[in-house]
């Protein structure tokens, strides 16, 4: 079990890919983040605890990792309906419909969050009729989840649709002349083969989500203790100048982000890993 | 393929040197200034820049670009703080170039008594906006705190411009008759629980308040009210004048350190003493701005009321003194928020 590093590939250039790879994550990644932990080092123990489990800190942490969950929910579900409609099904205005997918990536985050408070604020096209009826969008923590998903809502489509597409018709229509109800054509046939795209879409979602801060400010009122977002309370710290209890919250939600995207990571494997097992029991024949 | 990564390295060198290249400034016949303000200065900046230069080119024949900076006043501090080439800083308080001197060390730390009055050439001071016709019957700070009233004011811990809101409330809980630092804490108090929402600057409150049509009445700077006036009309907001104050004063000065490296230490000083001119005071008036020069103020008298004003210092002995009990972390301002109190 010696390293593999001395076995000639067969594909040229590894040594240097590779070392570009390290560099360039290095550059990019590694030295951003371990500056942050050295900046909240300067703290001790006791102070860094004082920070970070304060209850606004502690607060700020249950809306942003919740309300990411939900958006990051949100857009697995409508995500996976949409990309089965852009695949399946043509319609007129499909390709239109199929570009304004991607457009939470190219719109600038604060002009996503002046339109979403302009259309749910109370005297807003939706906030309006949403009041009527005592439901608060904007200036709540129901306004941070729409910001987060909407700004999540292309993840889970791009990463479903490609699989959709690769997927053989055939198999559905196996499944049925099998005696296969719809229902079990989509959860038994369907659903595991997009199901690890599905999750990585999801987990990527909700990775964008927790570190939004551009849209959510403008639509969630900034109320300590209730609409307070984690990266608003580190921008707050910052114009304080307080550099180190704001890393210590940085440190905060990368360890937090790293925990919430380590069993994602492994839940998707384990479910394409198992996807890649059963599709090895079908017989070559059936295609 | 190996012409290809030369171009896209060659592109990448390209693209850093154009980075880098954007410090560079002319020398000679031509001079290159850069003020970072705060948000509700452009406009008076831009009026400003123009006059200074007219009059400089006049003075020496030397043609001065003065760029602006503008956003959030601590925003902009620690712009300066991380390496933001400044000549001179225009800031909304004190305490915001103080910590350019405290955490970098890039003026000395008694800046504020080199240019005559605190470094202060403009003054302005806090009022309220409320809707047309005043529905609420909003006269005074009083009025504020009462229940079922919606005040719109940005975070004092994110805005410098609405740090000068707070301590204006609470100077005047604290001069009304029986005044105390307690009842003092209590007015501030009551006042941010009838704050629906707590926008991170001044302009996003005035969109908060004009735009989304959320809250009876803004508390904002005079200057801004005048300007939201002007842009939106006095058909659908007004302004209210209350019975006291505080003496807002945004302070300049220039930054030690980047003037001496840039050779731009004459003109930079220049620029701020022009602000005290007759000519520096009358723009900062037309952008309402309370001018300090008497001959200027009296001419202008009409557009700004007599309020009774009181200062930071005689009130809460300086901008270090305040920032640290009320604004720091856990300090009075935390307190109003912290639960089950």
């Amino acid at each position: 079990m010696a390293f593999t590093f001395k076995k000639r590939s067969n594909l040229p250039g590894f040594g240097l890919a590779l070392g570009y790879t390290v560099l360039y994550l290095s550059l990019i990644v590694l030295i951003p983040l371990a500056a942050t932990f050295l900046k909240a080092s300067a703290l001790s123990w006791d102070q860094f605890w004082h920070i970070v489990a304060s209850p606004r800190a502690v607060a700020s942490y249950r809306l942003t990792f919740g309300a990411s969950l939900i958006g990051a929910l949100i857009n697995l579900v409508f995500g996976v309906l949409v990309a089965w409609v852009l695949v399946r099904y043509s319609f007129p205005g499909k390709r239109l419909f199929d570009s304004l997918v991607d457009l939470p990536f190219a719109l600038p985050t604060a002009v996503a969050g002046i339109a979403l408070t302009t259309i749910y604020a109370p005297n807003g096209w939706l906030g309006r009729p949403l009041a009527s009826v005592g439901i608060k969008s904007a200036y709540s923590p129901l306004g941070v989840a729409i910001a987060l998903t909407f700004i999540g809502l292309p993840f889970v489509v791009r990463s479903v649709q490609p699989v959709l597409e690769d997927m053989d018709k055939e198999l559905e229509e196996a499944a049925a002349s099998l005696g296969a109800s719809r229902w079990q054509t989509f959860s038994r046939v369907v659903l595991p083969t997009i199901l690890p795209a599905a999750l990585a879409g999801f987990a990527m979602a909700f990775a964008r989500a927790i570190g939004e801060y551009g849209s959510v400010v403008f639509i969630s009122g900034n109320m300590p203790m209730r609409t307070e977002i984690t990266p608003l309370l580190i921008m707050t710290k910052l114009d304080q100048f307080d550099y180190a209890g704001a890393t210590a919250i940085a440190v905060v939600m990368l360890v937090f982000s790293l925990i919430l995207l380590l069993p994602i990571n492994l839940l998707q494997k384990w479910s394409s890993s198992r996807e890649e097992k059963t599709s090895a029991l079908v017989p070559e024949e059936i295609h | 393929m190996k012409g290809k990564v030369l171009v896209v390295a060659g592109l990448l060198l390209a693209g850093l040197l154009a980075l880098s290249s954007v410090q560079g400034r002319a020398q000679g016949g031509e001079v290159t200034l850069l003020n970072v303000s705060y948000d509700p200065t452009r406009e008076l900046y831009q009026d400003f820049n123009q006059a200074f230069a007219k009059y400089w080119k006049a003075k020496t024949g030397q043609t001065v670009t003065v760029e602006q900076s503008h956003g959030g006043s601590s925003k902009q501090a620690r712009g300066v703080i991380d390496g933001l080439q400044a000549d001179v800083v225009t800031l909304a308080l004190a305490y915001d170039i103080d910590a350019i001197s405290q955490n970098a060390g890039l003026l000395p730390a008694d800046w504020q008594k080199r240019l005559p009055q605190n470094s202060t050439p403009y003054t302005s001071t806090i009022v309220f906006l409320v809707r047309k016709g005043n529905p609420k019957q909003i006269k005074d700070w009083d009025d504020l705190v009462k229940p079922g009233i919606s005040v719109i004011t940005p975070n004092p811990k994110t805005s410098g411009g609405a740090r000068w809101n707070y301590v204006a409330a609470w100077a005047y809980a604290l001069k009304q008759p029986g005044g105390s630092e307690q009842k003092a804490q209590e007015f501030v108090k009551r006042l941010y629980k009838n704050v629906p929402v707590l926008d991170s600057g001044a302009r996003g409150s005035t969109t908060t308040f004009v735009q989304r049509e959320i809250g009876d009445v803004l508390i904002a700077w005079e200057n801004e009210a005048f300007l939201s006036i002007k842009e939106l009309g006095a058909e659908k907001i007004e302004i209210v004048v209350p019975s006291q104050s505080i003496l807002a004063e945004p302070p300049v000065s220039i930054v030690d350190k980047v003037v001496d490296k840039k050779g731009t230490r004459k003109v930079a000083q220049a620029y701020l003493e022009y602000l005290y001119t007759p000519e520096g005071q009358e723009i900062a008036a037309k952008n309402y701005y309370r001018p300090r020069l008497d001959s200027v103020a009296k001419k202008y008298a009409s557009i700004f009321p007599k309020i009774k004003l009181v200062t930071i210092e005689e009130v809460f002995g300086g901008w270090q003194a305040a920032q640290k009990k009320h604004f720091a972390d856990g300090g009075v301002f935390d307190q109003i928020y912290q639960p089950n109190q």
